[in-house]
């Protein structure tokens, strides 16, 4: 048995070797180690836990059990998981962070001896208080996490839900769960903290159902924050330093891609919040139905023009995901570099369903990192270059941003494609994208629509090369 | 008279927003979903509070009403330990320069 002052030197140093963690992250070199980095403060944190408690009983034998139940079926789903689908796979383990806080709550307030936290029914007033946000906010990151599951997996429309009232409702609830914790402190009856933790799960589902799929990227940043900010209210009342230090990491690192996100949308993180983007209303107005000539052609066209460049750039989006493209793109890529042809790739910071998300695609294609550039890095190219690949981007490159004001998407920063001499827009149909907007890109001059399916499309220009 | 020790993790909770607000924003763009996954893993150190209510009950009573919800904890936030920092590890490996 270790004492308690040797015990929080330790958890202070996981916490250190967590912030190295995502210090790694600063370039893909150093990631790896601080991804090690990562794993040893955790098993610091798990073995001096373990020490601490010193009395080695049959318990222990579950403990250990159940841990490494836990623990395979983690690791068979790291491996399975096919990288496409990292966005839901992202939301549902924020979903067992928030019901891990609810349940590590639940037993602080049934058991309150164990953790020294005062006796039952006479909790200390600051435990309780603590304990009380982080079951609120874990129980909300739970069933928030879930409905961000369900939409990115398909199962529920990525249609917003909405309905009248839902924000006076949503503002009722609030108020009542700060009454709630209020009265909870006063009169510590378990039926209140029950009430709570029932209340905040419908807090997370109300929170989610208004918000449509284009605000995928903000959502799951949310609930990473979410996700934070529990763990530390958890550390507060388990006075444990390395679950505070993670908490306030997380919490921050989760506001600061929210940020990133809003900002690469243009929109406010209210206004996301709020919900309703990308409904049905906006569609109709859009849609005034006239006729626009749209060139379109066909895999023989994009091969001709692509052979006969001298620069391509490819901009990438939720689309190739769907259709799993990244492959056959890099193939593609790889036919044209061979011809002496200069390739890089455009991201813009919101394409695809979480950040970072085509990144890691094209890492999987085995596309280098250093061909990879941000929308910041590469939009003065396309003014140089001869051909930009669209391939399943669409709301992303709309120059309707730039210059109609009265436009959903006007403001949010766009990928420059319109300046490159020529457009190759894969796309199915020219439906509009997420936020029910008709892309002005389709009707340029300059832009060859390729209406297909985004793999079967650059598979048959490589065919045609 | 003596500071109370909730000052002192209110200080270091403080600190460490400030700490991942600037070593967040050193994250280079490309490495937003790994950054995701590994916060996520990370974040599952709340399994040291589910090991403490697990083992707070004793041999003649070891699933009690508060050791229950304990197990289930470690269960879960073991999943997203191993899940996490495995799913990241695979990110990671994915990453390549340029051959020259």
């Amino acid at each position: 048995m270790i004492s308690t002052n040797l015990l929080a030197l330790f958890y202070l140093i996981s916490g250190v070797l967590f912030i190295l963690a995502l210090r790694g992250l600063s370039s893909p070199e150093t990631s790896r180690q601080g991804n090690f980095f990562g794993i040893l403060g955790m098993s610091i944190a798990v073995v001096v836990t373990f020490l601490s408690i010193g009395n080695f009983s049959t318990s222990f034998v579950y403990v250990i059990v159940f841990l490494l139940i836990g623990g395979s079926i983690g690791a068979m789903i790291a491996f399975k998981i096919p990288m496409t689908a990292m966005p839901e796979l992202v939301a549902g383990f924020h979903s067992l962070v928030g019901l891990a806080a609810v349940f590590v709550a639940i037993s602080a307030f049934l058991n309150p001896e164990a953790f020294n936290l005062g006796n039952s029914g006479n909790i200390k007033l600051a435990s309780l208080i603590e304990m009380s946000i982080g079951a609120a906010v874990g129980a909300i990151t739970f069933s928030g996490s879930i409905i961000a599951f369900l939409k990115l997996r398909g199962i529920m429309s990525g249609a917003p839900i909405t309905f009248p009232g839902q924000h006076i409702l949503n503002l009722i609830i609030l108020i009542s769960i700060i009454g709630l914790t209020y009265f909870l402190c006063t009169k510590q009856s378990s039926n209140l903290f029950w009430t709570l933790i029932l209340i905040s799960f419908l807090v997370g589902v109300l929170l989610i159902i208004p918000i449509g799929g284009a605000d995928m990227p903000v959502v799951i940043s949310m609930l990473n924050s979410y996700s934070g900010w529990a763990a530390a209210g958890i550390g507060f009342t388990l006075e444990n330093t390395a679950l505070i230090i993670t908490g306030a990491l997380v919490g921050s690192s989760g506001a600061i891609l929210s940020y990133i996100m809003c900002k690469g949308m243009n929109r406010s993180f209210f206004s996301v919040i709020l919900g309703g983007f990308g409904g049905t209303d906006q569609v109709s107005k859009s849609n005034n139905k006239e006729q626009k000539p749209v060139k379109s052609g066909n895999s023989d066209d994009a091969a001709f023009l692509m052979k006969n460049a001298s620069s391509v750039i490819i901009v990438p989006g939720y689309g190739m995901a769907v259709a799993q493209a990244q492959h056959a793109l890099r193939e593609m890529v790889d036919t044209l570099k061979k011809n002496g042809i200069k390739v890089s790739y455009a991201i813009h910071p919101v394409a695809g369903r979480m950040p970072g998300h085509m990144n890691v695609l094209l890492a999987e294609a085995n596309v280098p990192y250093d061909e990879v550039f941000e929308l910041e890095e590469i939009n003065n190219d396309f003014a140089n270059c001869d051909v930009a690949y669209v391939i399943g981007a669409n709301d992303v490159t709309n120059p309707v941003a730039k210059t109609d004001p009265q436009s959903p998407i006007y403001g949010m920063p766009i990928l420059d494609v319109e300046k490159a001499k020529s457009v190759l827009f894969v796309k199915r149909s020219l439906s509009p994208g997420y936020a029910g907007v008709d892309n002005d890109l389709f009707y340029r001059e300059n832009t060859l629509m390729l209406f297909a399916d985004a793999k079967k499309m650059t598979e048959d220009i490589i065919k045609s090369f | 008279m003596e500071i109370d020790p909730f000052v002192f993790r209110l200080s270091i909770f403080i600190l460490s927003i400030f700490v991942g607000y600037y070593v967040v924003w050193s994250v280079t763009p490309s490495l937003h979903t790994p950054l995701m996954s590994v916060t996520n893993a990370i974040s599952s150190v709340i399994i040291v509070g589910a090991i403490i209510a697990a083992l707070a009950g004793n041999d003649n009573n070891i699933f009690n009403q508060s050791s229950v919800f304990g197990f289930l904890a470690i269960t879960l936030a073991a999943v997203n330990i191993f899940g996490g920092f495995l799913v990241t590890q695979r990110m990671l490996a994915m990453y390549k320069k340029k051959k020259k």
